[in-house]
């Protein structure tokens, strides 16, 4: 063991190391965050005179009292955009509650009943995991203009209740927590299936329920292509198109726009961020146990 | 009797996920397949032009940069993204370390924030004399030019220094699950066999990880082909010189704002085959090291 002092001071040496480096990789991913807020809340003189906070008497050295709310209301005032937030709202948790209900039903099909097809209908729902979403993006448009849903939300909410990311999903979970004898006795006490479902199936896999549901509110609440391509009326769109419109009329405009973009982001992100555990559990279980 | 409802159970709980795979699945394939051999003005009208397509498509110019710049992107995604993420996995999955999961938190948190809204950001961030980064970069190094301009001559650059900022925690989130799956006993009897750090990582841990490594490795790949919100909103378009031309923007272009729905399915099966391909190799790849 000839180099064991050296290995011992590489180690106290990591011991200080280590969080330098961490800390430093953590202040560099939040200052985006950081200068999005201070910009939100500066007038547009205040935005080119400082960087951050502005300089002045208050505490810290910094002039609390031109911190300004100004941006906000002229969002709200003349880009009615309360309309959008309730657009991206219902939108998402539309999307959410139908995406994991029938992907939740699906799986359960899939891992626990017994039916002709079931092995194929397995193996198609495998395969069409690996057909990307921009494959369908010409045809599924023509669909949508021939089934008369362009527009519509509709047009954004069906062609999302067929994850079959989500259908896998639900079958990966069923399988193994799903214990057959309960569904049994179930059955001989003359439950019907539909009373099994949501009475004794659902709440065993709850954690990936509350998983999935946070997926597809975020994918949904995030997703910019769809609606840009389906939708048409100013007044239906979500956040996602309406900042980037914002950003295409006003682009000198920075307070209001990292406004709009701070309301787009922060509460979902602290919804997120508060159940974080079921959320990256759910994103790795097929990743590390699959 | 009973075996018959059973049955009809199982069709009934699988008929939403059916009728919209069918809708919007099966069918937009047919179509897409059916387009693709089509030159198209609008969703309307159509008028078949056999291989056409795919023959202009091998010849086109811009198709080419558009997939070069994606192939250049993807490649920076794997060759930097990915190793920077594994870094921060194995320095946060370190004992004894101070606030863990608040670190993890703070490099996670990017990845909630939607490819607009990071594009969004991102363009104010690189603008020249009001963007942060020069405003830093003025600070810290002499003589640097505030007027410095970012999304006009360095635009796979900012793309790239955009994504790190977005993926590396999300991709370090499965790299720390698959460390965390490692036993405990292998690193710690490779330990007293006086196994240095290096050799622990390269001969106990990696292979251990490797199956989630490849598998992040093909997530990023599908995604990084997929790239086309970020420098959409990011460059406000295509970029100056089409620096910024992204397979999906074209496929974008040519579908909604030209009105070639023929070609763009066309760009799209191309684009499948490519990322099919990579899920093969991956597969093949897994299945190798479980051997």
């Amino acid at each position: 063991m000839k180099n064991s002092k050296f290995i011992r001071v590489l180690n106290r040496a990591g011991t200080i190391l280590v969080p330098f480096v961490l800390w430093s990789a953590a202040l560099v991913t939040l200052l985006p965050f950081f200068w999005m807020v201070t910009a939100a809340l500066k007038s547009r003189e205040d935005f080119f005179r400082s960087l951050f906070l502005p300089e002045g008497k208050g505490w810290f050295g910094i002039a609390w009292e031109k911190l300004t709310l100004g941006n906000f209301h002229r969002l709200f005032a003349n880009e009615n955009f309360g309309m959008h937030i309730i657009n991206s709202a219902f939108l998402s948790s539309a999307t959410a509650l139908c995406a994991t209900l029938s992907s939740a039903m699906g799986g359960y099909a899939l891992a626990k009943l017994r039916f002709v097809g079931r092995g194929i209908l397995t193996w198609f729902v495998l395969w069409s995991l690996v057909i990307p979403g921009t494959l369908l993006l010409a045809p599924g448009y023509k669909v949508l203009y021939d089934l008369h849903l362009l527009n519509t939300y509709y047009g954004l909410i069906l062609p999302a209740l067929a994850p079959a990311f989500g259908v896998f999903l639900f079958r990966q979970a069923m399988v193994n927590t799903v214990p057959d004898a309960i569904l049994e006795s179930a059955r001989i006490d003359g439950a019907g299936e539909l009373r099994i479902f949501f009475v004794i199936v659902l709440p065993l896999v709850r954690p990936m329920v509350g998983a999935f549901l946070m997926i597809t509110y975020l994918g949904t609440w995030n997703n910019f292509l769809l609606p840009q391509v389906v939708l048409q009326s100013p007044e239906m769109m979500p956040l996602s198109v309406m900042i980037s419109q914002l950003r295409g009329i006003y682009s000198q405009d920075y307070g209001l726009i990292m406004a709009g973009t701070l309301i787009s982001i922060v509460p979902v992100m602290l919804l997120f961020l508060l159940l974080q555990k079921e959320f990256i559990s759910g994103l790795t279980t097929g990743a590390v146990k699959g | 009797m009973k075996k018959v409802s059973a049955q009809l159970a199982a069709w009934l709980f699988l008929t939403p996920y059916l009728l919209s795979t069918v809708v919007f699945l099966l069918w937009p394939l047919a179509i897409s397949f059916d387009l693709s051999f089509k030159q198209t003005f609008g969703p309307g009208h159509a008028e078949w032009i056999g291989w056409d397509n795919f023959r202009f498509l091998l010849s086109d110019p811009l198709f080419w940069k558009a997939a070069t710049n994606t192939a250049i992107y993807a490649a920076c995604s794997v060759c930097i993204q990915l190793p920077l993420s594994l870094c921060l996995a194995l320095l946060l999955n370190r004992p004894r370390l101070w606030a863990k999961g608040f670190l993890r938190l703070v490099f996670f948190s990017p990845s909630l924030v939607g490819l607009v809204f990071v594009g969004v950001l991102f363009s104010m961030l690189f603008e020249k004399r009001t963007g942060l980064l020069n405003r830093l970069l003025v600070v810290f190094v002499p003589g640097f030019n505030i007027d410095f301009a970012w999304l006009e001559s360095y635009v796979m650059v900012s793309l790239v220094l955009a994504s790190l900022w977005l993926y590396v925690g999300f991709n370090m989130v499965y790299f720390l699950a698959a460390l965390q799956n490692v036993p405990n006993e292998l690193v710690e009897a490779a330990m007293l066999d006086g196994a240095s750090a290096w050799q622990r990582f390269r001969h106990v841990v990696l292979p251990e990880i490797l199956p989630v490594a490849s598998f992040v490795v093909l997530l990023s790949l599908i995604g990084s082909f997929q790239l086309f919100e970020l420098p959409f909103i990011l460059l406000n378009g295509a970029g100056p010189d089409n620096q910024g031309l992204t397979i999906v923007m074209y496929l974008y272009s040519t579908g909604f704002v030209t009105g070639d729905l023929g070609y763009a399915s066309a760009i799209g099966w191309v684009l499948s085959l490519v990322l099919m391909m990579f899920a093969a190799g991956q597969r093949w790849l897994v299945r190798k090291l479980e051997k």
